[in-house]
């Protein structure tokens, strides 16, 4: 138990039983016991028990060790007059007792069982188990014996029947018989092996001693005749064989094998339970196990028993009795003329016919041209024997093709091949139908419809079958992920087609898509199916869809399933030319359901969105492991479509700029910005992306963007894929021409404003020629690098440090030109936005304004962009 | 050579260089303004982090644990700590005052790109280049991270914390905004590596910029873009990017050794700063002035709207060391 506690683990569930002990405490003190009267004993319902101690009878009884009720226990009155006498009252057990007594663990336990008189004849099989084993084991082997003598009479109700009706113990059932005359008796009174002759009728246990006195008219009841044991044999012993039985070899019989068919042997006088002393024969142990006993008196005793072989039979000689099949023969004929002879138990009658016999009859003839082997045909074309058509019976060719089964022939055929006369009255149900309706459906049956129309349905049907149809209307794309016939594969292709149906719009999917070679019926039963099945199946909404996987099929093991996120984030396809069309918002923006950790939540001082969601980050689901779809979203983030292939890799920002993909991948791979020198400018702007961020106003960079709208699909694509309807409709009447020059305007505004102010730099830098130098080569970084420090501290680069210290001297001194430079022409620009400004809306003037509030400067940024869409 | 002065600009932007740190600790990975703009951090590529005073540039401390570059360091709401995140793959925590290393976090297979204290400083968030967001517990002695936020497919290269959101830019080309309030999830699609992302002051909007020479303002409920802001180059570094004190500008750390200032509204090129000839890498705007903070190579500058160094109470300043 201790051990147990230790180890125990909330995981591991044993069977504990009772209130386990409370834990002891070390520095507890320890506890007193609880005094006797205070302890309670309640009993099953509850109530207090009082316990008087076991010699003072217990547990208190009744109402407080009273008998009844709190009003305590009122005696039946007695009344007796010279008119009424009391009766006696019997007092049963039962009413000193109390209902716990008769419970199942009471004194006297009440369950229904066979009452004496019904209980069959044997002894419950315990109870005789253990009477043979008390018989084997007592002091006087054959006490039992005694013990059955002075059993309690007891009849069933079987025999008390046969009692009533003429039968005494010791007789054999049936009618009363005469007795014949002894016709043979067998010859010699030796031991019979093999199959002994049957005790007959005649041969009556008393025939012995009534032989002399037989009169002619007197009827003799027929010999009891024991069941024979058909028990299963058990031990390893031959047939007939019995271990030695402590009665028998008390009474010292020394015979090899017990007769059980000659009726004095003591055997059968066992099997029939009658006890009847041996009176000859030695006492004392004898028999083949045993040797001679001390006491014996008969030296000549055969002490080894040699086996005689003149003890067995060597020809076969006459049976006995009739000699024809030995004792399992036919009785007799004359055994059934004798009549019932008995009494007769009143309310029954004789039976006056005779039990008949069951006649046998011979198996048919086979035709001699029989062959035992049936061929099936390839084709059985059915559809014209439709069994509940309604066409008339009359119309059914009389004799079907020869070849046609047993199983395709109408009931009505099969009338008529048997030549049944036709019942009279409406062969079909169509001749029940007023003409008019008739007419009305065979007009609807007419040829060239191939599929009959079904029988109205019930409403319900209807209803479900628009629900359906009201379902599936207008989807499209992968619906049948849910297969419901899958194992019918005819059947659930046409439940597909119905589905096709169902979502083109089709009225009467159900019936274009079943099978015309159907019966109406099955025809009727599969559209209930289907219209069920598409009812029930009916396609969620596809957030709906997510969240629920499809259980596999067959038994999922847990190993093979691995956790994924629930919800992914979409492909980036489509996000990407959206962020290419600069159409930020619904069309790049995912929201997806994220659970805090809780001691997260309490950190921030923020409620816990979900509480009581045991989930901690993106809800997950279990999928396959190797579904194809856990590799499908990695691919889509590693290698979105070719030419973003590694683009999230960290190494690759030296590769053209991601947005760019009409670009040539050959360029990209000799490229490097860091090494950018003046040389290779145009070629790093033409990597440049397209959006017109150009900072050197190339000649280049335009054809790029020539290159690039005749790539690019036109816009019309993108807003059929991305603009939502609300969004179309705000902008339907700017024409995209007039949007896409307001976006080239307001690209071309800060460009031109960057060409002016950075101008005198880039032309410094370009006539410096000054090479960045080069970063460091540093140990597989990922990522966007760091800058390269400040000193290099590699010697193999220590030429492009000095070589960089030298221009920094250079650029020093160029650096305070430059600044008066950019001084100059930064007063030129702000002169010139000045007027711009001016110009410009009093709103945009307020942005000057001293104190400009954030929030003041969103909402005006707001309107900025939400005009600049409109426009 | 005096030129007659323009229009007085009321949103000034911090155009004059008021002081040159050199940093001496290897070229400065980032530059951290603290909560209130009073002291500035300097990680290093020499494994150290400095606490230097904002407006006397003098070294305040060093604090010295990490193993390999520190790459990003955020200070508490109140100055008692430091988190850094490094290439060692461990997030530090350390006492302002001490210089002692309050609790080293293991967990990153890679290199901590980003680190963040939430408001209070109860948990500390760190991006790595593994492609996971760890949150950190600073209250429990628990030696994992709370939660794991391993939605990025790729590495995770900024981070930011707002009262209740969490927004991380990943070169997977992802802006990820996670509301703890609402138990969602936002995704928004660049494209592009993100290098940096931040929140405008206002909590409306987010700021991404990313390896396309792109820095696009969004509107953080809806994903929709409402500024793009492109002219200076950034291509191939994780260069940072920011919001101006009062969201009127936008600015971001170039490869060509500028800073550029954009109007947030018109999305037109205000200023083009020249920091120096190398790489821009990092830059932090002061949370309530006009002062910007530009590190490159290995030093630190600090740009002001006024030439001259303002005489605001220093004194106050150097008191207020942390203690």
């Amino acid at each position: 138990m201790a051990a147990c506690g230790e180890d125990a683990k909330p995981a591991t569930d044993f069977v504990t039983y009772g209130t386990p002990l409370e834990p002891l405490e070390e520095d507890e003190a320890p506890r007193k016991p609880l005094p006797i009267h205070e302890q309670t004993v309640r009993d099953e319902k509850g109530r207090y028990q009082r316990f008087h101690g076991a010699f003072t009878g217990g547990f208190s009884a009744g109402y407080f060790n009273t008998v009844g009720s709190k009003e305590g226990w009122t005696p039946s009155t007695f009344v007796s007059s010279r008119q009424q006498k009391a009766e006696k009252q019997q007092a049963t057990p039962q009413d000193f007792m109390d209902d716990e007594d008769m419970g199942e663990h009471g004194i006297a336990p009440s369950r229904i069982t066979t009452t004496q008189p019904f209980a069959s004849r044997a002894a419950p099989a315990p109870w005789d188990k253990a009477k043979a084993l008390g018989a084997q084991t007592a002091v006087i082997p054959g006490n039992d014996v005694l013990d059955e003598l002075i059993a309690p009479a007891g009849s069933s109700i079987g025999a008390e029947l046969l009692t009533r009706m003429g039968w005494k113990a010791g007789q054999g059932v049936g009618p009363r018989i005469k007795r014949k005359p002894r016709r043979q008796r067998a010859p010699t009174h030796g031991r019979v092996f093999g199959c002994a002759p049957p005790p007959t009728g005649s041969e009556g246990s008393e025939e012995d001693d009534d032989e002399e006195f037989a009169p002619e008219n007197a009827t003799f009841a027929p010999k009891d005749v024991a069941a024979v044991d058909f028990g299963a044999r058990t031990g390893l012993q031959g047939l007939g064989y019995r271990g030695l039985d402590p009665a028998l070899a008390l009474r010292g019989q020394s015979d090899g094998h017990p007769d059980f068919f000659s009726p004095h042997s003591d055997a059968t006088s066992k099997l029939f339970g009658e006890t009847r002393r041996a009176t000859r024969g030695p006492r004392g142990v004898a028999g083949q196990a045993f040797g001679v006993g001390a006491l014996e008196d008969d030296d000549d005793e055969d002490v080894y028993h040699r086996d005689a072989m003149s003890k067995y039979d060597t020809v076969l000689a006459d049976e006995p009795g009739d000699g024809l099949y030995g004792w399992t023969a036919p009785r007799g004929s004359s055994q059934k003329e004798a009549s019932y002879l008995g009494k007769i138990l009143e309310g029954f009658t004789l039976s006056q016919g005779s039990q008949q016999d069951k006649t046998v009859f011979p198996p048919p003839k086979l035709p001699a041209d029989f062959q035992p082997l049936h061929r099936f045909r390839r084709k059985v074309q059915v559809s014209h024997l439709s069994g509940v058509s309604g066409a008339p019976v009359v119309q059914v060719p009389p004799t079907p093709p020869e070849n046609a089964g047993r199983h395709r022939v109408v009931a009505a055929q099969r009338g008529a091949l048997l030549g049944e006369t036709v019942l009279p009255g409406p062969s079909s149900v169509m001749e029940l139908l007023r003409p008019e309706d008739r007419e009305r459906l065979m007009r609807l049956r007419a040829p060239g419809s191939v599929s009959a129309p079904p029988p109205p349905p019930s409403t319900a049907l209807r209803r479900q079958e628009e629900a359906a149809a009201a379902a599936w209307r207008g989807l499209g794309g992968d619906c049948h992920a849910f297969k419901p016939f899958q194992k019918n594969t005819a059947k659930q292709a046409r439940y597909e087609a119905y589905l096709e149906r169902l979502r083109a719009g089709d009225k009467d999917a159900a019936d274009a898509s079943l099978d015309p070679s159907m019966t109406e019926w099955e025809r009727g039963r599969e559209k209930e199916e289907f219209v069920r099945a598409s009812v029930l199946y009916r396609p969620t909404s596809s957030a709906l869809a997510s969240r629920f996987t499809r259980a596999k099929d067959g038994d999922d093991d847990d190993e093979d399933r691995v956790e994924v996120p629930r919800d992914q984030e979409g492909s980036t396809q489509d996000k990407e030319a959206a962020v290419r069309m600069k159409m930020f918002g619904q069309l790049t923006r995912e929201t997806l359901e994220w659970h805090p950790d809780k001691i997260l939540c309490r950190r921030f001082n923020v409620p816990h969105p979900y509480p009581g969601s045991a989930i901690v980050g993106l809800p997950k689901v279990k999928r396959d492991k190797f579904s194809v779809f856990n590799f499908l979203t990695v691919a889509q983030s590693d290698l979105p479509p070719p030419q973003a292939a590694k683009k999230s890799r960290w190494d690759q920002e030296a590769e053209p700029s991601p947005a760019q993909t009409s670009q040539p991948k050959e360029e990209s791979p000799c490229v490097k910005p860091p090494e950018v020198t003046p040389e290779d400018k145009p070629q790093v702007v033409k990597q440049e992306e397209e959006d017109d961020e150009e900072e050197d106003d190339d000649d280049e960079e335009e054809q790029v963007e020539d290159v690039e709208e005749e790539t690019r699909p036109p816009m019309d694509v993108f807003k059929a894929i991305f603009a939502s309807s609300s969004d179309e409709e705000s902008s339907s009447s700017s024409d995209e021409d007039d949007q896409k020059e307001a976006e080239e305007e307001g690209d071309r505004a800060p460009s031109v404003n960057l060409f002016d102010v950075s101008s005198p730099v880039v032309a410094a830098e370009r006539t410096d020629a000054v090479p960045r130098a080069p970063p460091p080569p540093e140990n597989a970084e990922f990522g966007p690098k760091l800058p390269p420090p400040w000193f290099v501290p590699v010697p193999a680069s220590s030429l492009a440090g000095e070589e960089r210290r030298r221009n920094k001297k250079q650029d020093k001194c160029k650096k305070d030109k430059k600044k008066k430079k950019t001084k100059k022409k930064k007063d030129k620009v702000r002169r010139q936005e000045d007027k711009k400004k001016k110009k410009k809306k009093k709103a945009e003037r307020q942005s000057d304004g001293e104190d400009v509030r954030p929030e003041d400067l969103i909402e005006r940024l707001k309107r900025v962009s939400s005009s600049r869409d409109a426009r | 050579m005096t030129f007659p002065l323009p229009k007085p600009q009321t949103p000034q932007l911090p155009q004059h260089l008021l002081r040159t740190i050199d940093c001496e600790q290897g070229p400065v990975r980032a530059v951290r303004f603290n909560v209130d703009g009073q002291y500035l951090l300097t990680c290093g590529a020499d494994k150290s982090l400095k606490l230097w005073s904002g407006s006397r540039g003098t070294l305040l401390k060093t604090y010295t644990g990490h193993g390999y570059e520190v790459l990003d360091a955020d200070g508490s709401f109140d100055n008692s700590n430091i988190c850094t995140g490094s290439s060692d793959k461990t997030v530090i925590l350390w006492d302002v005052a001490t210089g002692q290393v309050a609790r080293k976090l293991r967990g990153h297979a890679a290199k901590v790109n980003c680190v963040q204290f939430n408001e209070e400083a109860t948990v500390i968030l760190s991006g790595s280049l593994d492609g996971t967001v760890r949150c950190w517990d600073t209250r429990s002695r628990n030696k994992e991270p709370i939660q794991i936020l391993d939605e990025a497919r790729d590495s995770v290269s900024s981070l930011k914390v707002s009262k209740h959101e969490l927004l991380t830019g990943s070169v997977d080309g992802r802006v990820r905004r996670y509301d703890l309030r609402m138990g969602q999830l936002h995704v928004d699609f660049l494209n592009s590596p993100i290098t940096c992302v931040c929140f405008s002051q206002d909590g409306q909007c987010t700021l991404s910029s990313s390896l396309d020479s792109t820095v696009r303002l969004l509107d953080k409920s809806t994903g929709e873009m409402l500024g793009e802001y492109t002219g200076h180059k950034m291509k191939g570094y994780k260069l940072e990017c920011c919001l101006s004190s009062k969201d009127t500008h936008v600015l971001s750390c170039s490869e060509d050794g500028n800073v550029y200032f954009w109007d947030l509204v018109e999305g037109c090129l205000s200023l083009k700063l020249p920091v120096s000839k190398a790489v821009v890498q990092s830059l932090s705007f002061h949370p309530t002035q006009t002062r910007l903070l530009t590190a490159s190579e290995s030093r630190v500058h600090v740009w002001s709207a006024e030439p001259e160094e303002p005489e605001q109470n220093d004194d106050d300043a150097d008191s207020a060391i942390p203690t």
